[in-house]
């Protein structure tokens, strides 16, 4: 068992810093609210640093303090993500090393949905929150079919591509739209290709539940927030590194 | 800037030569603009005529009338004649007595269009150019308000303006923040678009409560955030100026609604739409031409995306990249009516600040901006690669990004975040960022004066080459048999390759036939 406790300049100290913004003008009494939360989050003593007003309603406050709280790093427990998550030159060496070939993906919005904010956000070279899109790695070679693509034409154009994966995003959940055109272009590829071939399926949209990926036939679901450097990685850890073991 | 004699032993003849390589390169480009037609150009024509609103789906009334103009002139060449010549031909016919009326109309299926020969075109082209002169008239009117508030309430105090964003994805939410925005001190605000938008084939209609990241650039989002900032103009003694993004498949549409409810800047890039939202090339440089001589009229300040390009490869190795965009939208400009001061070229510092010697290569960097274009509203964009979470080294490098700021006198500046790439910013981030800023214009805002590199230091140095290899990226680009679209295509812009018959918005690009009418254009081109 290892009990820690944070570090100031003297082992044992406690000494945390914080800073935070109240929603009150500044004075002595706001002052002394900063003081009481940070009291209440376990620093005593605490001492407000810094007070600054910014415009009439709102005060800016810098706390120092020590907390009396001790971690014990052994009841320490971690969801670890069942994939590593790779940077692109990582993906592209893996990809490179193991398939010597590109990767092949296909990507659309099924249905009738117009939305295609998710798949862009994945696949476009632009990105999202800060990650550029799978189009970015050079070792992926990407398909954008954009949106309002129906299920036969998906599989047609994964299928005259070699898709190694079929990449859908589905933004309108109206009457569970998505989850509808989900199983049926689940079940479209299952129709259409032997197990041991059929492209990986993933499927993504804000309001997909991460766990149901087996009751909609898929490989994954991923939900919102997803970056492209997630879904590259897992695409190496379901192909790539399968392939290679 | 000294005008005279360059502080970076500047060549006048490289510049002048580097100047000649970007008119050749865009010249064809140019050529190609004029010779095709898009319907975001014919809606645009549209617009200005007065057409607005949407039908029960929400698909723009502008939409509909083009479709059908051009599905039944199918046979005949479809959009190549423009729309202008078979919709004012119906209303003369008497189909309808307006244009809302007519657009109506023509989604029930209940009118034809045709292309109207001898006489009748020559009534339909007159009544054409009268109806869309007027929205014409609006943008001149707006741009005179424009001049007319800053002389009431005064401009901003200095150089740089100070650029804040807002993106909250509603624009009951956004106004509030904007308006505290500029209480905090932005000159302008930019409201950041809903993600996906600049896909969209349409402009989506009326005020809008949901976005991704951002809100919708819609007609009715524009008139009530500049009305909250005349509010907020008037409150604060001082002129605050609006932005948004005129980018995208309806580039030329929006580029017309943010001159008819006087947005003050729209971002509008000529490469940006093909290189990073893989846009058709043709369909862009059409769009492009139209949008800015659009913005022409209407005194709306550009801002390119240079900035883009070092976001996606190293920004040193990529530096000449960034002037040879620039130089090539100053010729894209200044060919469609933009004057200097309508030019907020874009450039960022995102050189790894672990590399030696980077803040110098960013001060070497902006300067060359700077001294190429002197008469220009730089652009000036924050770090945003390297920001990594650690709050208090970004807070650190986005003091050194002021301070090449204030070194080189950037028109715009682009607030950085501490916590880009953590959060959307919070009030106290906003009053953070400010704080840094003011802190260096006040501390060096005139260090410039003082400030002369060596003329064959590291700066200067690199400056001239960074030219150099432009020039070298330039030539490059004129070696291929078809010049700039060649070049796009095979991937001379960073990864991406880009050919001119692929990429979203390609059937939305017609040829124009020989009795092709647009009076939105000859008006604007009558202009120049």
């Amino acid at each position: 068992m290892t009990i820690i406790r944070p570090y100031g300049d003297t082992t044992g100290d406690g000494m945390v810093q914080t800073s935070f913004t109240l929603p009150i003008p500044h004075s002595k009494q706001a002052e002394g609210a900063a003081l009481q939360l940070a009291n209440k989050m376990g620093m005593d003593p605490a001492l407000v640093v810094h007070a600054k007003p910014m415009g009439p309603d709102f005060t800016f406050f810098v706390v120092y303090g020590r907390v009396n709280h001790l971690v014990d790093t052994d009841q320490v427990v971690v969801v670890e993500r069942d994939y590593p998550l790779l940077t692109p030159k990582e993906v592209n060496a893996s990809v490179k090393r193991s398939l010597r070939r590109r990767l092949v993906v296909v990507g659309a919005c099924i249905g009738t949905d117009a939305h295609t904010v998710g798949i862009d956000a994945i696949l476009n070279i632009k990105g999202f929150a800060g990650e550029k899109g799978l189009e970015y790695y050079r070792e992926l070679k990407v398909v954008n079919l954009g949106a309002q693509v129906s299920v036969p034409q998906l599989v047609a154009r994964a299928t005259e591509e070699k898709a190694d994966a079929v990449l859908v995003s589905q933004v309108v959940t109206q009457r569970d739209a998505h989850l509808l055109n989900t199983r049926e272009m689940s079940a479209a590829f299952r129709e259409a290709y032997p197990p041991a071939r059929r492209p990986l399926l993933i499927v993504g949209g804000p309001r997909f539940d991460e766990t149901m990926s087996g009751e909609l036939g898929v490989d994954r679901v991923f939900s919102r927030g997803t970056t492209p450097g997630e879904v590259a990685s897992f695409l190496v850890h379901r192909l790539v590194d399968r392939k290679a073991s | 800037m000294s005008r005279s004699r360059s502080q970076l032993g500047l060549d006048p003849a490289e510049v002048r030569r580097a100047r000649a390589l970007a008119r050749k390169a865009g010249k064809p480009i140019v050529r190609l603009a004029q010779q095709h037609t898009t319907v975001s150009v014919e809606r645009a024509t549209l617009r200005l005529a007065g057409l607005a609103g949407a039908d029960a789906e929400g698909t723009p009334w502008v939409n509909r009338l083009a479709d059908v103009v051009r599905a039944d002139l199918e046979a005949d060449g479809g959009l190549a004649h423009g729309v202008a010549l078979p919709v004012w031909d119906a209303l003369l016919r008497g189909e309808a007595e307006d244009l809302e009326t007519l657009a109506q109309k023509a989604s029930a299926g209940s009118v034809r269009f045709r292309l109207p020969e001898g006489r009748d075109s020559q009534r339909a082209r007159a009544a054409a150019k009268r109806q869309v002169a007027g929205g014409l008239r609006t943008i001149d009117r707006n741009r005179k308000e424009r001049d007319r508030l800053i002389k009431r309430h005064g401009d901003a105090p200095r150089q740089p303006w100070i650029y804040l964003i807002v993106a909250t994805g509603d624009i009951h939410e956004d106004i509030p923040q904007a308006q505290q925005a500029a209480r905090e001190g932005a000159d302008v605000i930019a409201v950041i678009r809903s993600t996906g938008q600049s896909l969209l084939d349409f402009v989506p209609e009326g005020a809008t409560r949901e976005g991704f990241a951002g809100t919708y650039a819609t007609q009715e989002n524009f008139r009530l955030m500049r009305a909250a900032l005349d509010e907020s103009s008037k409150e604060l003694g001082r002129y605050v100026r609006l932005t948004n993004y005129a980018s995208g498949l309806c580039m030329p549409e929006i580029a017309t609604l943010a001159g008819l409810q006087r947005l003050d800047m729209m971002l509008n890039d000529s490469m940006y739409g093909i290189l990073f939202r893989d846009i058709n090339p043709i369909r862009t440089f059409v769009d492009q031409r139209f949008s800015r001589q659009v913005h022409a009229r209407a005194g709306i300040i550009i801002n390119t995306g240079e900035d883009n390009y070092l976001t996606t490869a190293d920004a040193v190795e990529a530096a000449h990249t960034v002037t040879t965009s620039q130089l090539l939208n100053e010729y894209f400009a200044k060919e469609a009516g933009l004057e200097d001061w309508q030019l907020g070229l874009g450039h960022a510092f995102e050189i790894d600040p672990d590399v030696p010697e980077s803040f110098r290569l960013e001060l070497a960097h902006a300067m060359l901006a700077r001294e190429l274009f002197p008469d220009a509203p730089l652009k000036w964009m924050p770090p945003t690669r390297h920001m990594t979470g650690d709050v208090f080294r970004g807070y650190l490098l986005d003091g050194f990004f002021n301070l090449v700021g204030a070194l080189t006198g950037q028109g715009i500046l682009l607030v950085g975040m501490m916590t880009e790439a953590v959060v959307t910013p919070w009030l106290s981030d906003r009053d953070l960022a400010l704080q840094n800023v003011r802190y260096v214009m006040n501390a060096a805002g005139n260090l410039r004066e003082d400030f002369h590199p060596a003329p064959d230091g590291f700066i200067a140095t690199r400056a001239r080459e960074v030219l150099g290899e432009s020039i070298h990226l330039l030539e490059q680009i004129l070696d291929h048999p078809n010049g700039l679209l060649d070049a796009i295509a095979d991937g001379t812009f960073g990864l991406m390759k880009r050919p001119a018959d692929a990429g979203r918005g390609l059937d939305g690009v017609a040829r124009k036939s020989s009795v092709y009418y647009n009076p939105a254009t000859e008006l604007l081109e009558a202009d120049q």
